[in-house]
């Protein structure tokens, strides 16, 4: 055993820092995606457009079944062989293609909760005054939904956040596979790891007071 | 003018009325009585298509439909035309006082937000509830939330306004306040047709009563006739029940 070689460590921080946007990047855009495909998703399923419905499940059914990583692979090894056309895809963009797939499964099951959650007198009161379906959904319906989805929302962009690491798997130089090539070089795995781990912890828990922060505001209009 | 002629609506194979007609003059005020499950209130809610009736005709203004051929544009401008005050309120909770008034107007009417919000707050004046207009639902009491649900209603300019038991979800102290923006519309010779339980606000207010059981119409009369000689002998045994109740 040895002791921790703490002047590497400080080192390695602003090294690793640089790969910290295109981290934040990933799941930001992965995160952008998945909100659009995830409301798409869980107002098919809440209106059960026929044959619509049906593809939806079976989307869900399938990404949520299967794992992420094994999900990546598909995308960046395996379907170029089949679709030619793809053989350009970089390991970021099926980075985002990925999560986006993957976290809009589950956000949609979410985002559907939190809709069916809303008390249905207000959308007889809507309908009532003559809105329709579209306007009932986009003036009411969501603005709430998205009230009550957003604790769950915001672990699943964590949990987002926490998977870019996975783009190492395909190539991509982001923060794991940056600290992955400076432990490699060095030898000092444990350190290396280590600061990569913090890292990632202070990033989460800044996310969480952000969270705690929208909270508040999004309850605004419910305090007694 | 409304009419409604051979309304018939079943929930499987529970039919809840069949046949049902009945008739307003422009500024008439009618109040449904009758005992609970009898109707009353899903035949309000179709004269709004929030059921959709599985036979029968209805005119409301220039519109007249076939409740069984009604399209989605017909469905909509009969909405506008008939709206709804609600038992529980029904308020936009994510909406203070004045957007759930406006929101009709911008959303439906499309109408400018200015001038929306500007009538809301005339509404808002006429309603008693100028100060509350950026209040949101859940910091209003009862009866100042459903004084709102009847602001929005009355935003909607209808031909008509069907209230739905507007005071029965309310605590008793906040019953009075209700009643009397009603009667305040009533006064202003607002079309309303009301389901309610308040015998003394049916006596004072309506035009005709209209006694409805096991899905008929029995008799309908102004409230002098219906509530003094009342002919059939269901409506005898209810009003004695009701008002015996009402008495203690």
């Amino acid at each position: 055993m040895h002791a921790l070689d703490f002047d590497y460590m400080l080192g390695l921080v602003p090294i690793l820092l640089g790969y910290l946007p295109l981290t934040l990047e990933m799941a930001a855009a992965g995160m952008a995606c998945a909100l659009v495909l995830a409301c798409l998703l869980a107002v098919i399923r809440v209106t059960r457009i026929p044959g619509l419905n049906a593809v939806a499940l079976l989307f869900i059914s399938f990404f949520r079944g299967t794992p992420l990583l094994v999900q990546l692979f598909l995308f960046y090894y395996g379907l170029p062989q089949v679709l030619t056309f793809l053989v350009a895809i970089n390991g970021i963009t099926a980075t985002i293609l990925g999560l986006t797939l993957h976290f809009s499964a589950y956000m949609a099951e979410s985002i559907r909760a939190a809709i069916v959650g809303i008390d249905r007198s207000q959308t007889e009161a809507a309908l009532s005054i003559g809105m329709t379906r579209a306007q009932l959904m986009r003036r009411i319906v969501l603005p709430q939904a998205t009230r009550i989805a957003t604790p769950t929302l915001m672990n699943y962009f964590i949990d987002m956040i926490k998977s870019t690491s996975l783009a190492f798997t395909l190539g991509v130089t982001e923060l794991m596979g940056a600290t992955q090539k400076e432990a490699a070089g060095s030898f000092l795995y444990f350190e290396a790891f280590l600061v990569v781990a913090v890292i990632y912890w202070i990033v989460v828990e800044a996310l969480s007071w952000v969270q705690k922060w929208l909270e508040q505001r999004l309850n605004r209009a419910y305090q007694r | 003018m409304i009419e409604l002629k051979g309304i018939r609506k079943q929930f499987g194979d529970h039919v809840v009325f069949d046949d049902i007609d009945l008739t307003l003059e422009r500024g008439e005020i009618i109040v449904i009585v009758g005992p609970s499950g009898t109707g009353k209130s899903t035949l309000l809610r179709c004269i709004n298509f929030l059921e959709t009736p599985d036979a029968g005709h209805l005119t409301v203004g220039d519109l007249s439909l076939d409740a069984t051929r009604a399209t989605h544009e017909q469905i909509l401008a009969l909405r506008r035309r008939t709206a709804f005050v609600f038992q529980n309120y029904a308020l936009f909770a994510n909406k203070t006082a004045l957007q759930n008034i406006a929101e009709g107007m911008i959303v439906v009417d499309g109408m400018p937000k200015a001038k929306a919000y500007a009538r809301g707050r005339e509404i808002l004046e006429r309603i008693g509830l100028a100060d509350k207009a950026d209040a949101y639902p859940a910091s209003l009491s009862g009866g100042q939330q459903q004084r709102v649900g009847i602001g929005r209603a009355m935003a909607a300019n209808a031909d008509v306004i069907l209230f739905d038991e507007p005071t029965s979800a309310l605590d008793p102290q906040w019953v009075e306040e209700v009643l009397g923006l009603m009667k305040q519309l009533a006064a202003e010779h607002q079309t309303m047709i009301v389901v309610t339980h308040e015998m003394q606000f049916a006596r004072e207010v309506a035009d005709r009563v209209v006694f409805m059981d096991q899905g008929r119409i029995i008799e309908q009369a102004p409230p002098a006739e219906l509530f003094s000689q009342p002919r059939d002998e269901r409506t005898q045994q209810f009003l004695r029940k009701i008002l015996a109740a009402n008495a203690v």
